[in-house]
């Protein structure tokens, strides 16, 4: 079964592989993100979580069917793939830690500077993330863990992306900031943006998403819609873990 | 690295010793060839410098112009034979290039590289510029060299010969440091430091042995090229020629013997025979073969960066036996130490601390781990695991709090000191050394059980220690269940298995305790019980176990103790079962919702 | 039987021909005591060179941040601007109308090849036009002007619209295929085309050095001291050069974009920043101020084919004192290159070059003091 039979969806993969040297990371991984909707990918660490997303961005060379849009993404460098509209708010978050928040959210929106769009997008921010408006001139590099992810995230939010993908937007976070960033997880939702989400804080990830995957040693073993995964004796087990041993 | 003498260099061999025999060859091939046998000397140091070592010097002209002028000046002023001058050069070179290479070899990557265009342009101005060196008009006169009444006259046969007898000669003594203790932790570099030095290799004294060596390479080379000239001046010794023994070294193979004689020898030929035809093609003067080595050296770097050897050794791959000697097998060595008594502490940690600018990464962590023991290091990402690693072994300094190691404070100690006592560990990306035999890797861990040096090492007299040493390596790799993969590339294997390696490495070491950095991550179910089995196993031989773990179900099975650690400071410590019922620990690894 | 085969290389063969008297700026007094004057002239002398230094040493910080390149062939850009301006000031073609159509050539293939898997129409005419139409056109607008001895504004703009596009080739062609490449093997590349380029060097400008007369002839009393216009506009045009820089990097976004990649470079292709618009930007920026450092030093000295090279370097160990990354350090440690070179050419002349090149052994010391032994590999 596909997530939200019928709409086409924004990213499908079909058999993607990818590969450090000879070593696959990733093998035969199929996913679809439906428009508007929010696709999380659980599993433990080293499973491919990461590379596969950076792969999807164009970051790792990969293998396997792609299209984004309906249209293959086939050799479409990082850049080429910002201006199609993905958005990538890596791992380590990737900021320009000696330059402004403010420079760093124009920035973000390189693609489309000197447009309408752009004044729009950068307003929009200020008032999504109130905290990031008060700390326009601070750098980025002086930020907190929980500001540096919003920073990312209105960032990747600057080039108006239909997709964004989010790796790890919880990790480090105290658990207050957690609650906050699935907050803006949801509201983003509403503005018509659907998100790809590696999460190890598989509880929320689960909360928060329609469908997930669960990615091990590279290869899904699991999918199918959160809620029923939330049920789900092996994802229980495994991943809202220790609670189940404990018990 | 294969040590086995191939069939291709041997006929190379005996090509090069035929060539004067065969009746109406021009003096002036003759002369090709010595050329060819003196840069390829000079590409042989560049093959252990840059391509095993991973430094890169633009400054090799000016060692060989070192070699040049100190016979030029001791034969012409003083009256020195030739060969006499030789251990002077020798000498003067090495000391010279380790205290060049004692400051600028503990700087990052390109600050050696620059800084060698530096040296080498002073010292073209140096030499032209005093009349010590006699500028820029140079020494001539220097008398050729000679054994009593026989001398070796420049362009005949008999200084062929010499030259082709010294680059024999050269060419197994590399070899041989290469596939010596010495010459594994030159090649451990390209390991990572990090790595290396956790095996208790120096490798800033790797790297300026490898400098030395490649300096003393090229002064020999100096010494034959004066010799032979008969006259010498600044400008065979400018940094364009050093660029040019770059280009050779790189055009041949760099990370191979063989390629750095082969690039000598083309480089060398197709310069000839340039400066022949291109001023008749083009017709004006110029230096044309500058303008196509500079361009062919960028070609190379963008079409072949592994040079020409690979591609002739894919040709003549059934000629050459390209795997590591057979080595005797003897029975696994007695441990280098005693373990010390179940149950004592191995590590004692007490209030350690770290603090980078304003952010507290480890708040005052205290634990011990005891002998025959697994202790549990876990926590959320982000919660000082990796930084408590780094501390203990040595990779940072704490800002504060003790570290003991048998009873013996560590803080502030380097890793490879405290590797001495006896801490072995793995890498959570694992580290082993590229285009290295699994075997290879291994006896590195072995390190510190050896003494034998460079000398020792390119001369052979290491064999009873290399014995022990490989014996060793054979014990551990059999104990992790590698045996059958000894002499496989270890970066080819699957990634459970390389973590094995990386443990079989530490176990080499013959240590007391084992720090492992996310053992499990990467590994699939059967591995992951296999490796448990194996460090249980560990525990039941008295080695103290400390892991950094994320996966539960495996550090709850195998710990005897947990340390949980979030935000930098500690959350819980205990058994597994306590843990597992501690509220501070459920709530911090389900978020609120627990 | 020719010379030995091994030793042919003509670089710094040539300046040992022409001995170690060449200096960029002549000791105009020798064999005097120092007092006041001269040292207020030695003074004036290295600030003068120091400028000139800066401004390289600037242009290599900014390519080594943005890039990862250690641009050695920025000696180069001093060297066939110098001589570029002195050919047309001689009403002659320059030679560099050869080096902007072959490298145009070179990049055209390249480029087209980067992209042969989607080369649409528009890549093709974009490539094309950049690689092939923009050197004809600037050959051809040469050849028009250059037989009427243009004014000096004229030449100078011509100058650097014949050189400065050479970077923008020698990206396409050189480093943008191994842009991914180690810092190391970008350096030995970087060294590759200096020896290329040298050589070509040799070939489109020949052996002759050539003069430029200065661009202005006024002269300034400052009581003993006598300040020459040349070192004024010198100064001036440095001055100008940093502040618009500045102004650049702190006002403009598409700066900001290049102090970005600087700082991260997957950050920057996240926000879809393309390493290959940074690059083509810096190397075009760098190629400017080497061709630009070549007009202001040409009034002051004879330019050879190949002495950009030694000049180059000297603003190279004012980039390496700054740790390649630091603006102003750089900057201020040209000033104490050029300094030092002045008052060492009056004391010790034979070693000038030597003296200035081991400045960087102390800074080197002090730099491997703090350095940490364990640092990882890249």
């Amino acid at each position: 079964m596909t997530p939200a039979d019928g709409a086409a969806p924004l990213l499908a993969l079909e058999r993607f592989c990818v590969a450090y040297g000879r070593v696959e990371a990733v093998h035969e991984v199929s996913l679809n993100v439906p428009e508007g909707s929010i696709v999380t990918i659980l599993g433990p660490n080293g499973a491919g979580k990461t590379t596969l997303l950076s792969a999807i961005m164009g970051v790792l060379p990969a293998r396997g069917g792609a299209t984004f849009r309906g249209a293959p993404l086939g050799r479409r460098s990082v850049e080429e793939r910002v201006q199609d509209g993905m958005s990538l708010v890596a791992e380590k978050r990737e900021l320009f830690v000696t330059m402004s928040v403010e420079d760093n959210l124009r920035l973000g929106g390189f693609r489309r500077r000197g447009t309408a769009a752009f004044d729009e997008a950068l307003e929009a921010m200020w008032r999504l993330f109130p905290r990031l408006d008060e700390r326009r001139s601070q750098l980025a590099g002086t930020l907190s863990g929980g500001e540096r992810q919003m920073l990312a995230t209105a960032r990747a939010l600057m080039s108006g992306p239909r997709l964004l993908m989010l790796d790890e937007p919880s990790l480090g976070l105290a658990p207050l900031i957690v609650k906050e960033v699935f907050r803006i997880i949801a509201e983003l939702r509403r503005t018509g943006v659907s998100i790809l989400l590696v999460e190890q804080n598989a509880r929320a990830a689960l909360e928060a998403a329609d469908y997930a995957y669960v990615l091990e040693n590279g290869e899904v073993v699991l999918e199918g819609p959160a809620a029923d995964l939330r049920q789900d004796e092996r994802v229980i087990a495994t991943y809202l873990g220790i609670k189940s041993v404990a018990t | 690295m294969s040590r086995a003498v191939s069939i291709p260099a041997l006929v190379a061999l005996l090509a090069a010793i035929a060539l004067p025999l065969v009746p109406g060859v021009p003096t002036y091939w003759i002369t090709v060839a010595s050329y060819i046998g003196f840069s390829g000397i000079v590409a042989l140091g560049i093959v252990v410098l840059t391509g095993v070592a991973g430094v890169v010097s633009f400054g090799q002209a000016m060692f060989v112009g070192f070699g040049a002028y100190t016979t030029a000046i001791l034969t012409t002023r003083y009256g020195w034979p030739a060969f006499a001058t030789l251990p002077v050069a020798i000498l003067i070179t090495g000391t010279l290039a380790w205290g060049i290479g004692a400051i600028t070899l503990r700087l990052k990557g390109h600050y050696l590289p620059v800084a060698t265009i530096a040296w080498n342009i002073s010292f073209f101005y140096l030499t032209g510029g005093l009349d010590f060196f006699r500028r820029f008009d140079g020494i001539s006169g220097i008398p050729p060299i000679a054994i009593g009444d026989f001398t070796f006259t420049s362009g005949g046969a008999s200084f062929y010969y010499l030259t082709l007898a010294i680059v024999a000669l050269l060419v197994v003594l590399t070899a041989n440091l290469l596939d010596s203790r010495v010459g594994r932790a030159i090649r451990a570099l390209r390991g990572g430091v990090l790595a290396a030095e956790s095996f208790g290799i120096d490798t800033g004294r790797a790297r300026i042995l490898a400098f030395v060596y490649a300096a003393v390479l090229a002064s020999i080379s100096g010494w034959l090229y004066a010799h032979f000239q008969r006259a010498i001046n600044p400008s065979p010794f400018s940094i364009n020629a050093s660029i040019d023994y770059l280009l050779m070294a790189v055009a041949g193979g760099i990370g191979q013997i063989g390629g750095a004689l082969l690039g000598s020898g083309i480089v060398t030929i197709v310069r000839e025979k340039l400066q022949d035809v291109l001023p008749h093609l083009i017709g004006t003067q110029g230096n044309f073969e500058a303008i196509v080595f500079g361009f062919v050296l960028i070609l190379i770097f963008q079409f072949a960066p592994e040079g020409l050897m690979p591609y002739l050794r894919r040709l003549g791959g059934r000629l050459s036996r390209a795997v590591s000697p057979e080595r005797p097998v003897v029975a696994a060595p007695p441990p280098a130490r005693l373990p010390p008594e179940r149950g004592t502490e191995v590590l004692g940690v007490a209030d350690l601390r770290k603090t980078f600018g304003g952010l507290v990464a480890v708040d005052d962590i205290g634990f011990t781990v005891r002998a025959g023991e697994i202790v549990g290091l876990i926590g959320p990402n982000g919660a000082g695991k990796s930084t408590t690693f780094n501390l203990v072994t040595g990779v940072m300094p704490a800002s504060a709090g003790e570290v003991r190691f048998l009873g013996q404070p560590v803080q502030g100690w380097l890793s490879r000191r405290i590797a001495r006592l006896g801490l072995a560990r793995t890498f959570q990306h694992v580290k082993l050394v590229h285009g290295m035999s699994v075997i290879d890797n291994v006896v590195i861990g072995a390190h510190l059980d050896g003494h034998a040096g460079a000398i020792q090492g390119a001369l052979r007299l290491d064999r009873a220690e290399e014995e022990r040493l490989f014996a060793r390596a054979r014990a551990a790799i059999a104990r992790v269940g590698l045996s059958e993969y000894e002499q496989t590339i270890a970066t080819e294997l699957a990634l459970g298995q390389q973590r094995l390696v990386e443990i079989a490495r530490a176990l080499a070491a013959d240590p007391v305790m084992i720090l492992l950095d996310e053992p499990a991550a990467g590994l699939r179910h059967a591995e992951k019980t296999a490796l448990a089995d194996l460090l249980r196993d560990l525990r039941e031989s008295g080695i103290a176990v400390l892991l950094v773990e994320h996966d539960m179900d495996f550090v709850m099975g195998l710990t005897d103790r947990l340390v949980v650690m979030n935000f930098g400071s500690e959350l819980a410590q205990g058994r597994p079962a306590e843990i597992q019922r501690n509220p501070a620990v459920l709530e911090a690894y389900l978020g609120s919702a627990a | 039987m020719t010379l030995p085969p091994l030793r042919g290389h003509v670089g710094l063969r040539a300046e040992a021909g022409r001995g170690p008297s060449r200096e960029v700026v002549p000791a105009r007094v020798t064999g005097t005591a120092l007092d006041l004057s001269i040292s207020l002239i030695l003074l004036q002398d290295g600030v003068v060179n120091a400028a000139i230094y800066a401004l390289l040493a600037l242009a290599m910080v900014l390519l080594f941040t943005v890039t990862r390149v250690i641009f050695v062939p920025i000696g180069e850009f001093v060297s066939f601007g110098a001589l570029t301006l002195a050919a047309l000031e001689a009403g002659h073609m320059p030679g560099t109308a050869w080096l902007l159509v072959l490298f145009g050539l070179a990049a055209a293939v390249a480029t087209l090849w980067a992209e042969r898997r989607n080369l649409t129409t528009r890549i093709w005419l974009k490539t094309l036009g950049e690689t092939i139409v923009l050197p004809a056109a600037i050959v051809g607008l040469v050849l028009l002007l250059a037989p009427l001895k243009p004014p000096q504004a004229v030449q100078v703009a011509l100058a650097l619209l014949m050189t400065a596009p050479l970077g923008l080739y020698m990206y396409a062609t050189v480093y943008r295929p191994i842009a991914e490449a180690s810092v190391l093997v970008l350096l030995i590349v970087s060294v590759a085309l200096h020896i290329a380029l040298v050589g070509l060097g040799l070939v489109f400008f020949g052996a002759e050095g050539s003069r430029t007369t200065a661009l202005s002839e006024a002269s300034l009393a400052l009581g003993d001291l006598v300040v020459s216009g040349q070192a004024l506009s010198v100064l001036a045009v440095t001055a100008a050069l940093i502040a618009g820089l500045y102004l650049f990097f702190e006002r403009t976004l598409i700066g900001k974009a290049l102090q970005a990649t600087a700082v991260n470079r997957l950050g920057a292709r996240l926000v879809g920043i393309s390493p290959a618009f940074s690059g083509r930007f810096a190397f075009g920026l760098a190629a400017l101020i080497g061709t630009l450092g070549g007009i202001l030093i040409s009034p002051l000295t004879t330019v050879y084919y190949d002495t950009g090279f030694i000049i180059g370097l000297k603003g190279f160990v004012a980039a390496i004192i700054g740790g390649l990354v630091s603006y102003p350090i750089a900057a201020a440690a040209a000033i104490l290159v050029g300094v030092i070179e002045s008052f060492a050419s009056f004391f010790a002349s034979e070693l000038k070059e030597v003296i200035v090149f081991m400045i960087i052994v102390p800074i080197l010391l002090i730099r491997s003091r703090g350095a940490l032994v364990l640092e990882d590999e890249e």
